[in-house]
């Protein structure tokens, strides 16, 4: 009883039972599994000072990590963006044969588990595979590259544009493009003028999605990307290299700075979805 | 001249020509090929590629038996802890209203916006020789890093979010009425909450079950870290995957991945019944 007359300025009353075993069983859980062991984290991080953590921020070989991480996550995420709108408009307005597999199977990389996609992406492109062989013939290395770390990025991050844009597209009337179609405007104009603004948000939703999943992914790109330190070593496996060197600090590090960068764009997430709202809701 | 043929003109101008249409479908068709659809085959092919007894005779390999019972024993202990507590956390969320509630929703969707390395490091971080509980761990004789315990830590950490954030929108939308409904004709808390809150919910549970039992199984990047890749004690399927890739026995590779893919298909195909379930869930919701 006491809980609840505590309780009674910071929760709104209510006829249902059960509040207060609830929302302590949440948040003894999300301490224990995720605060407290990111907390150990942020306490490491903070023994080593800002000092140290520049020192390692600035190693030519984990500012090296660190730009293809953020660089070619980018590049993916802006792939997607573009195939990932096409994608969506094609499975949502259009009816042929096999959509709604196809629809399904964009799901994949959320459902295939990372190391599964990592071997069967080294496989496809390197040097003697299905597409690695012809692409070799004319001199085009994808496997072992910064470019193996591009296509796998871009596997990880389409359902996140797909699956943020689809909805929108649903959701828009027809009757709009029908009216700019009779005011005279082409289709082209149609779509750029009436059609694009509306899906700005998602489209930005998903870029920031896509590129925050890049940025710490692990698994599906450690198998294509040859890891070559200073070229193709992304920061999470260098973090891998510096446990098993146990230099916790330089891991702790590293980690640090990416935890920094994925809170950012969280924030970022949550900023766009909040601007897009107000627009919806002006409309 | 009658209104049906201007109103079918109309909507011919409000689309793409037909060349448009077919060009656009076949740019989706081929970018899908090349990133999704040609690297599943693949899997299969690979797996296949000396015949069905050198595929069958990856799994006689008694370290790739215990992989697999280490992979499913992960599941059946972090899946249902992670499930009860999306129960309790969207019960909370979404049948009350109280101060900091968009706050707790964040801090649960943390764990997507972690790398799964850095989520096996944070465990390292305290339970490991150097940790912050490192030495009360060694004192009481515990194995936590490079054992099961930290295997299920970590695996806890990354699907943490997958069953609430199913949970919580669609209650949110069911609302209360039903349960203050419940409550009204003398059931109690329990009951209402076994026999209107629950069944209302159930697709949208199996759902985020589904999907957090999909990562358990096939988490890489966490596993890895806290793991030390202990042939025998503690690899999981994923982490032997990886072993067997390096060490260029491709077809074990990847007839192992080939479970890890079946099981992704799996998910995939109940996940679009799911959907369709839930949306008749919402429409029913609606339209009480």
């Amino acid at each position: 009883m006491t809980l609840s007359i505590a309780g009674a300025s910071f929760k709104r009353p209510s006829v249902l039972p059960g509040f207060a075993p609830a929302i302590g069983v949440t948040l003894v859980y999300l301490t224990l599994i995720v605060l407290l062991p990111l907390a150990a984290l942020i306490l490491k991080a903070s023994g080593l000072g800002f000092g140290g953590l520049w020192a390692v921020a600035t190693q030519p070989r984990v500012l090296a990590a660190l730009k293809t991480t953020f660089g070619i996550s980018l590049a993916a995420a802006l792939i997607d963006v573009l195939f990932g709108a096409i994608v969506a408009w094609t499975l949502t307005r259009y009816r042929f044969p096999g959509r709604r597999l196809v629809d399904a199977l964009v799901d994949l990389p959320f459902a295939l588990p990372t190391a599964v996609a990592g071997i069967a992406l080294a496989s496809l492109y390197a040097p003697n595979g299905w597409l690695g062989a012809p692409l070799a013939a004319i001199g085009v290395k994808i496997a072992f590259t910064r470019w193996g770390i591009l296509v796998a990025l871009t596997f990880v991050g389409l359902p996140f544009v797909v699956r943020t844009v689809q909805p929108l597209i649903e959701e828009l009337e027809r009757e709009v493009e029908e009216v700019s179609a009779t005011l005279g405007a082409t289709r082209w104009r149609t779509v750029r003028r009436v059609l694009l603004p509306p899906l700005v948000p998602a489209l930005l939703t998903g870029l920031a999605l896509a590129f925050a999943r890049g940025v710490g992914e692990y698994g599906s790109v450690i198998f294509i990307a040859g890891n070559i330190a200073y070229v193709s070593e992304i920061a999470p496996l260098l973090i891998v290299v510096k446990l098993e060197e146990y230099d916790y600090a330089g891991a702790t590090a590293i980690a640090a700075i990416m935890l920094v960068i994925s809170f950012v764009m969280l924030l970022t997430i949550n900023l766009i979805q909040a601007w897009s709202r107000r627009r919806v809701s002006h409309v | 001249m009658s209104e049906r043929t201007i109103a079918a003109r109309a909507a011919d101008f409000a689309t793409e020509s037909v060349g448009a249409r077919a060009l656009l479908i076949a740019v989706s068709i081929a970018f899908l090929s090349l990133f999704l659809f040609l690297p599943l085959a693949i899997v299969f092919a690979q797996a296949f590629a000396h015949g069905i007894g050198a595929y069958f005779a990856a799994f006689v390999d008694p370290d790739a038996r215990a992989a697999i019972a280490l992979t499913l024993t992960i599941a059946v202990v972090a899946v249902p802890l992670n499930a009860a507590f999306g129960v309790a956390a969207a019960w909370a969320i979404a049948k009350f209203e109280f101060v900091g509630k968009n706050v707790l929703t964040t801090l649960i969707d943390l764990p997507f916006s972690v790398s799964p390395v850095v989520a096996g490091l944070v465990f390292v971080l305290v339970f490991g020789a150097q940790g912050v509980l490192g030495s009360w761990v060694a004192a009481h004789g515990l194995r936590i890093i490079f054992a099961p315990t930290g295997i299920v830590l970590a695996t806890l950490f990354v699907t943490f979010p997958f069953v609430a954030r199913e949970l919580i929108p669609l209650m949110q939308q069911q609302g209360v009425a039903e349960e203050e409904a419940a409550l009204t004709l003398g059931a109690g808390g329990l009951r209402a909450f076994f026999t209107v809150t629950l069944p209302n919910v159930r697709w949208a549970l199996l759902y985020g079950v589904l999907l957090c039992n999909a990562r358990a199984m096939g988490e890489f990047g966490a596993v890895s870290v806290v793991s030390g890749h202990i042939r025998g004690l503690t690899n999981t399927i994923p982490l032997q995957v990886e072993i067997l890739y390096n060490e260029y026995n491709i077809v074990a590779a990847f007839a192992l991945a080939s479970l890890l893919a079946l099981l992704a298909l799996v998910t995939l195909a109940l996940k679009a019944y799911l959907e369709w379930r839930i949306v008749g869930a919402v429409a029913h919701g609606r339209a009480r």
